[in-house]
């Protein structure tokens, strides 16, 4: 088994000899690691990306917007997720931004996942049929098994940076709280007045 | 009260500055043998034929766990015996297991250990290393215990060792362990802790192999080596360039082992009355320094200089500034750090700085958790900062690159690149080799000043993330940069591709901090060094105090 040393130097190098920058391949190093940390096929959907840039020249966008097409062309994953990356408070203002389209988006995965680190929010990628839910670069769920999958395109893909928001009723909080108090102490009159380091009456 | 404030990085943090220090307290294998004084070192099997051939294994344990060094002994022509990393068969091999071995785990690296880089580990073993016999002492030894007499002390003293690794690897390489796996654990909380331990480990097997073949040779007369004698044989190493683009590409790391450093001397220059204890034991040390420093022998002119400059450094210091003084002034290491500083050289005022560490484990120890980093904390580019702050960042950190004029064809008259055949670090001349297109990214000086010229053509109120759309060639130097603004100590300040680089002074920098001494250069990119000298053995440690490497020589 490779060990993820391995597997971020590896990545890091065929990325550049591919003819990427040092600096962009040191981020596909680390986001492959990571992505075989998770169990998803980052190496296989690399190799495969690497292998089809041998045909033609990635683009990423030239700026962030609601919207981003590339006229008859798909954008780069690399390119695309540094560039989201690098205009995280741009895409947190967004909440939402759509790509016509993307090379191998699992590629894209990792990306958005540390980009829902940097902004502490979780983000809901749409790629086609698929939607993945990407966790502070804590975890990646997805509604449909993207283990051993190499994705060469997606036609669609969307960012969608969710609200905080409670997963929970208000009632159940209520309850849950309520059960909680029950390791707490009814103070008696005498332990209102000694119990603590000041005083019943605080006059500073 | 005095304020004394960290030594400035664009002086610290020159090649020929790091390539000065010394071992000190701070070190590896010291804070290695302090971690693990109380913890069990126990051989576990030791089967060797006549000729030292064959499997041993040796654990260190306390009661929640253990680690176990496996050796595989092996014949080996004479002229298949060689120190370079391409070599393909050695003395012995060995691997750090974590926990016992069990059977087929010690068959599968039986098949695997002995090929070294070419075979494959697994996550169950910690860090990987080989060793030669040194030609010089290695059958003397051996002929002079059969007959039942000690070696030759003055050849123990010159060689040092009976084995030297020509590699130990760690952390993820060829199927080893990552480090997230075991990062947790308190004995590893200090860096190349395992490493320290396999080399402590590898030691203790060239003593009981050689006294075996010694005995196998003739029983009725075969002694064992004597301890005294023992405690004078480390390991040597032969380090060549592949430790060099390390202390590059692990900047955080660097800024840690060398604020360890710069803190615990700024904490004792900032001691107000120093004891008379305290004292006793600098003047011992620099006492013992004297005799250690006679025995560092080497056939490098480059080296011998140093040796000669740093011991007419210290006479003088002894001479001009110890004899006088009055131990009852305040502040008083501070006064004789501002002399060192005004009247040595590097090497000198270095070793000093070293030795001044010696007093104080209340200071020491507790840095010496910190030295250890998580790279990966540190990654993302901060890209809301403008371009005006990136050039203010650049002014104050880079100040001595900026000086640095690339268009001259000496300032980058080398590359560093990585060799098909070994996959390991090597550096050429541009102008006279093939392969430059394929340098590697350690020639930070020269990008941070490509950085600086292309970020005075754009708008200062860009973002950096605007700028990075544009210039993602320059993307992990805009990292370094911003990695250097919270870590003053993470950049080295000098140009790593110039015509004058001496590739030495990275690599003595990275093994004054293991611990190594007696560097000796065979070339300006590789030398030989030893580590453990004069070391307590595993049967001494419960009962060693810490400054067996200055009274452990004599």
């Amino acid at each position: 088994m490779k060990s993820s040393s391995e597997i971020d130097t590896v990545a890091k190098r065929a990325t550049k000899a591919s003819g990427f920058s040092w600096g962009i391949a040191e981020e596909v190093g680390k986001n492959i690691k990571s992505l075989e940390l998770l169990g998803i096929g980052g190496v296989e959907n690399l190799n495969a990306y690497l292998k089809a840039l041998k045909n033609h020249k990635p683009e990423g966008p030239q700026e962030i917007l609601k919207n981003n097409k590339l006229q008859g062309k798909s954008f780069c994953p690399f390119y695309t997720g540094t560039a989201l990356i690098d205009a995280a408070e741009q895409v947190l203002e967004l909440k939402t931004l759509k790509f016509n389209s993307i090379d191998y988006p699992i590629l894209m995965l990792p990306f958005i996942n540390r980009l829902s680190y940097k902004i502490g929010r979780m983000i809901i990628v749409k790629m086609d049929k698929y939607e993945i839910n990407l966790n502070l670069n804590r975890f990646i769920s997805s509604n449909m098994d993207i283990r051993n999958t190499v994705l060469q395109s997606s036609q669609s893909f969307e960012i969608n940076v969710l609200e905080s928001k409670d997963t929970f009723k208000p009632e159940t909080w209520e309850q849950l709280y309520e059960l909680s108090t029950e390791t707490f102490v009814e103070e008696s009159e005498r332990l209102k007045s000694t119990a603590a380091g000041a005083g019943v009456i605080d006059n500073d | 009260m005095i304020n004394i404030q960290l030594r400035d990085p664009n002086k610290v943090m020159t090649l020929s500055r790091l390539g000065s220090f010394h071992q000190s307290k701070l070190s590896f294998l010291r804070s290695f043998i302090r971690e693990f004084k109380e913890w069990d070192f126990q051989q576990d099997l030791f089967d060797l034929d006549s000729n030292g051939y064959g499997t041993a294994i040796y654990s260190v344990r306390n009661k929640e766990r253990v680690y176990s060094l496996i050796c595989f002994s092996n014949e080996l022509k004479p002229s298949e015996r060689s120190d370079r990393v391409i070599a393909t068969k050695w003395d012995t091999a060995f691997v750090l297991h974590d926990g016992i071995p069990a059977t087929e785990d010690i068959e599968r690296l039986r098949n695997n250990v002995p090929k070294q880089e070419i075979g494959r580990m697994s996550y169950k073993e910690l860090t990987l290393s080989r060793a030669n016999k040194s030609v010089r002492i290695f059958d003397h030894v051996v002929d002079n215990l059969s007959s039942g007499q000690q070696p030759d002390i003055d050849i123990v003293n010159e060689v040092g060792y009976l084995y030297r690794t020509t590699a130990v690897y760690g952390s993820g390489k060829f199927g080893l362990a990552d480090r997230y796996r075991i990062k947790d654990r308190a004995e590893i909380n200090g860096p190349f802790r395992l490493e320290m331990m396999l080399v402590y480990l590898v030691r203790e097997f060239t003593f009981d192999q050689v006294n075996h073949i010694a005995k196998a040779k003739s029983p009725e007369t075969a002694v064992p080596l004597d301890n005294k004698i023992a405690r004078r044989l480390g390991i040597g190493n032969s380090t060549g360039l592949g430790m060099a683009p390390f202390i590059v590409n692990h900047p955080i790391l660097l800024h840690k082992w060398i604020f360890a450093r710069e803190e615990a001397l700024r904490q004792i220059r900032s001691i107000e009355k120093v004891s008379l204890s305290d004292f006793e034991i600098f003047k011992n040390c620099l006492h013992q320094s004297k005799y250690n420093i006679d025995t560092w022998k080497t056939e490098s002119d480059y080296q011998n200089k140093k040796i000669k400059s740093l011991k007419t450094d210290l006479e003088k210091f002894e001479i001009e500034f110890l004899q006088s003084l009055n131990i009852d002034e305040e502040y008083l290491w501070n006064t004789l750090y501002q002399w060192i500083e005004k009247n040595l050289r590097e090497e000198g005022v270095e070793y000093i700085v070293s030795m001044l560490m010696e007093p104080y484990d209340e200071i020491v120890n507790p840095l010496v958790k910190e030295m250890s980093s998580d790279e990966d904390l540190y990654f993302d580019i901060p890209t809301k900062h403008k371009v005006a702050d990136l050039i203010s960042m650049i002014q104050k950190n880079y100040k001595s690159m900026l000086r640095i004029d690339f268009n001259t064809k000496e300032s980058i008259s080398n590359f560093w690149f990585i060799s098909k055949n070994k996959e390991e670090p090597r550096i050429a001349n541009r102008y006279e080799e093939e392969g430059s297109e394929l340098e590697q990214p350690l020639a930070v000086a020269r990008d941070v000043v490509n950085l600086y010229q292309r970020l005075l053509t754009v708008p200062s109120t860009q973002t950096i993330a605007e700028f990075l759309i544009k210039n993602d060639d320059l993307r992990h130097v805009v990292r370094r940069c911003h990695i250097v603004e919270k870590f003053p100590y993470a950049e080295i300040q000098d140009n790593t591709v110039g015509e004058n680089l001496v590739p030495l002074d990275m690599l003595r920098f990275k093994l004054s901090f293991f611990g190594a001494q007696k560097f000796d250069p065979r070339s300006d990119k590789w030398l030989r060094i030893c580590m453990y000298q004069g070391a307590p053995l595993i049967n001494e440690l419960n009962n060693s105090n810490d400054m067996w490497i200055y009274e452990g020589q004599s």
